[in-house]
C-alpha cells in the first residue's frame, strides 16, 4: 500500500485504529517526493528532517491524547503549502530572484493554524513569481510539469500544489487564489481546489499580489478533504483586518444532505466559449449528472462578466505595483551591489531580482494609476468591478450556486502562450468574476478530454462554502473521476 | 494606443525599475498591446455606480496604538534578512550629496 496515495479521510481512519503512523505517512511523501520531483519539479524546497521531527511529535501527541485525537482531523497529515505563505525557519521565495534566500522570522495564520492542529509541512511548491500567471512558467526556478502529461504546463499560479496532490507526493496542499489560482491548476490537473470567500481565510503571512482578492485555500484530493482542511484554516484573524467574524460551520454535516431540489444556475454563453467539442461534451455530461441528482438547472445570464478580465488586469497590477515597492533591497531580499546611490540600490535591485511577468505588472500598474490616468483606467475599473458583483449577487438571490467550466481548455503545451501576456491573461476568463465579487468557487474534476483533466466551477454566495462542498460531495459519491489518477 | 520610449521610461523611473534597452521596448509595445485590450470598458456606462475596493462590507475596523512586546528572537531573525545592518539599525548609502 502506498501511503501517500491515501486521502486526509481514509489516512485519518488509519492514524487513529494505529494502522499506521505520521512517520510512516510522511516517509511515504518523502520517498514519492524523490521518485517523481525530478520530473513533476512541483516543489522549490523539501524540508525533510522538520517533516521527520514534526511527524514524530504528532505521533507522540497522538498517544497522549487517546481518543480525544479526533479534535484534529489534520494530526500527522503531511501537507505542501505554496512557496508564497510564509513559513518559520523554511525559505520562501514567491519563486522569485528577489527573494531567493528569504527566511520568514514569523508563520503566516494559515501555517500557524495547520502546524498548532498538527499537520506536518513537507515543503514549498512552485508558483508564477509572486503568483502572477496562470502556467507556473512565470517562475524564476523554472516551470512545473503537468503530471498527466510533461510536456504541458500544471496551470497556476498555484501549480506546483495542484501538481504536487494530483501525483500523490503530499495528502493535501494549500493555494492561493487571486484571480483563480487555486481553480485554473485544480482543473489542469485534476484534482479538488477550493477559493474560499474572500476574508474567510487570512491573508497575515501571504506575500501580498492583489490585496483585494487574494484568499488562501486547499487543494485536495476530494472535496471531503477540502472541508476538513477550510474548518481549520478559516475565520478571523486579529492580524488581518478583512477577515469578518462569520461562524464556520461543521462542513461534515452539509455532507449528508443531497442536492434535491437545490438550483443550479447554468451560464450558457460561457459553455458556448468552449469551441472543443470533446471537452464540451464532458462538461456538458457534468451538468447532466447533477441533473440526475436532483438538481434543477436553471439558465443564467451576466452580460458584465465579459469585463472581469480587463476590470482584473487593471486592479491586480495597480495592487501588485503598490505592494511589490517593499522590495527596496534594503530590510530584506536581493541587493545589489553594483549600486552608486540609494536610488540605485532600488532601481538595480529590482530591475536585477524580479521577472518579467512581475515587471510587466508593476509597470502597467504604475501606468494606470500615475497622474492623468487614474480616473479613466483605476476607477473606471472600480466602477466596472461594482457592475460584475452585483450582477453575480442579482444571480445568486435566485439560484444556490453558479455553474460553469473551470478553464476554457484543458492544459496547454508549455511554451505555447508566453510570448504573449494578453494570450496567457485570457486564460482566466471563467474564473477573474468571482475574485472581483469575493465570492467563494470550487473546481471538482468532471472528466478528461484527450486524456488530460477536465473541471466545472460552481460559484457560491459569500460565506457559503458550504452549499459548494455539499454539490460537490454529491457529484464526487456519484462518480470516479476525483479518482483517477496519472501514471507517473 | 502606442506608449514611446521615453513614456515607457517614466514609467520604470517612477516604479524604481532599472530596465535594459531590450526590455524598455519590449514592454512598449506589450503594455500597448494590454492597454488597447483594457481600452474596451469604455463601452461599459458606469454613470451612478459607486467603485467598489472590497467586498466585506466591513467599515473602519479600528485597534488600539498600542506597542506590543515582540519576540526577540523573530526581531533578531528580522533584522538578519538585511544586508547590512547596525546596532539594530538598517544601514543605507547616503542620502544627501
Amino acid at each position: 500500500m502506498n501511503l501517500n496515495r491515501l486521502t486526509i479521510k481514509q489516512a485519518q481512519e488509519k492514524l487513529a485504529n494505529g494502522e499506521i503512523t505520521s512517520v510512516d505517512l510522511t516517509k511515504a511523501c518523502l520517498a514519492r517526493i524523490k521518485e517523481v520531483d525530478d520530473k513533476i519539479k512541483a516543489c522549490l524546497t523539501v524540508c525533510a528532517d522538520e517533516a521527520l521531527a514534526e511527524a514524530k511529535e504528532a505521533d507522540k501527541r497522538r498517544k497522549k491524547l487517546g481518543a480525544e485525537a479526533i479534535s484534529l482531523p489534520l494530526l500527522g497529515i503531511p501537507y505542501l503549502a505554496k512557496d508564497n505563505i510564509l513559513t518559520r525557519g523554511v525559505r520562501t521565495t514567491a519563486a522569485s530572484k528577489i527573494l531567493e534566500n528569504y527566511i520568514a522570522p514569523f508563520d503566516a495564520t494559515v501555517i500557524k493554524k495547520l502546524r498548532d492542529a498538527g499537520a506536518v509541512l513537507l515543503g514549498k511548491t512552485n508558483l508564477d513569481e509572486f503568483a502572477h500567471g496562470a502556467s507556473t512558467e512565470n517562475s524564476a526556478f523554472g516551470s512545473t510539469h503537468n503530471p498527466w502529461d510533461l510536456e504541458r504546463v500544471p496551470g497556476g499560479s498555484s501549480g506546483g500544489s495542484a501538481a504536487a496532490v494530483a501525483a500523490n507526493i503530499c495528502l493535501f496542499a494549500l493555494g492561493t487564489d487571486t484571480g483563480g489560482s487555486i481553480r485554473c491548476p485544480s482543473s489542469f490537473c485534476g484534482v479538488t481546489g477550493l477559493k474560499p470567500t474572500y476574508g474567510r481565510s487570512s491573508r497575515f503571512g501571504l506575500l501580498a499580489m492583489t490585496s483585494s482578492t487574494d484568499v488562501p485555500g486547499p487543494i485536495t484530493k476530494t472535496v471531503e478533504d477540502a472541508s476538513i482542511v477550510l474548518k481549520i484554516i478559516a475565520g478571523h484573524d486579529k492580524h488581518d483586518a478583512t477577515t469578518p467574524e462569520v461562524e464556520v460551520p461543521e462542513y461534515s454535516e452539509e455532507f449528508r444532505k443531497n442536492i434535491k431540489g437545490l438550483k443550479l444556475g447554468m451560464v450558457l454563453e460561457y459553455f458556448d466559449q468552449v469551441t472543443d467539442k470533446n471537452f464540451k461534451e464532458v462538461l456538458l455530461k457534468a451538468v447532466d449528472k447533477l441533473k440526475e441528482l436532483g438538481a434543477e438547472i436553471v439558465p443564467v445570464k451576466l452580460p458584465y462578466a465579459k469585463y472581469g478580465i480587463p476590470v482584473y488586469y487593471i486592479i491586480t497590477p495597480s495592487e501588485v505595483s503598490s505592494n511589490l515597492a517593499r522590495f527596496d533591497g534594503i530590510r530584506y531580499g536581493l541587493s545589489s551591489d553594483q549600486v552608486k546611490s540609494i536610488t540605485e540600490v532600488y532601481t538595480k535591485s529590482r530591475g536585477e531580482g524580479f521577472g518579467s511577468e512581475a515587471k510587466r505588472r508593476i509597470m502597467l500598474g504604475t501606468y494606470v494609476l500615475s497622474a492623468g490616468y487614474y480616473d479613466a483606467y483605476y476607477l473606471k475599473a472600480q466602477k466596472v468591478r461594482t457592475k460584475i458583483k452585483e450582477e453575480l449577487d442579482f444571480e445568486l438571490e435566485k439560484v444556490d450556486a453558479i455553474i460553469t467550466p473551470t478553464q476554457p481548455t484543458v492544459a496547454f503545451k508549455i511554451g505555447e502562450k508566453n510570448s504573449d501576456p494578453l494570450q496567457m491573461y485570457l486564460e482566466d476568463i471563467f474564473v477573474t468574476g468571482p475574485s472581483l465579487a469575493g465570492l467563494p468557487a470550487i473546481s471538482v474534476p468532471c472528466g478528461f478530454s484527450e486524456g488530460l483533466p477536465v473541471g466545472f466551477q460552481l460559484i457560491g454566495k459569500r460565506f457559503n462554502e458550504g452549499m459548494l462542498l455539499r454539490i460537490g460531495h454529491n457529484y464526487q459519491e456519484a462518480t470516479e473521476w476525483h479518482n483517477q489518477k496519472p501514471s507517473i | 494606443m502606442q506608449l514611446s520610449k521615453e513614456e515607457i521610461q517614466h514609467i520604470a523611473n517612477l516604479a524604481r525599475l532599472d530596465l535594459t534597452e531590450e526590455e524598455l521596448e519590449k514592454y512598449g509595445s506589450q503594455l500597448s498591446n494590454v492597454l488597447s485590450y483594457i481600452d474596451q470598458l469604455k463601452e461599459v456606462d458606469v454613470t451612478d455606480t459607486e467603485p467598489t475596493a472590497q467586498v466585506t462590507g466591513l467599515k473602519n475596523v479600528f485597534r488600539s496604538d498600542e506597542i506590543g512586546e515582540w519576540n526577540k528572537k523573530e526581531v533578531e531573525d528580522a533584522l538578519n534578512q538585511a544586508p547590512d545592518f547596525e546596532n539594530g539599525q538598517y544601514k543605507v548609502k547616503r542620502v544627501l550629496e
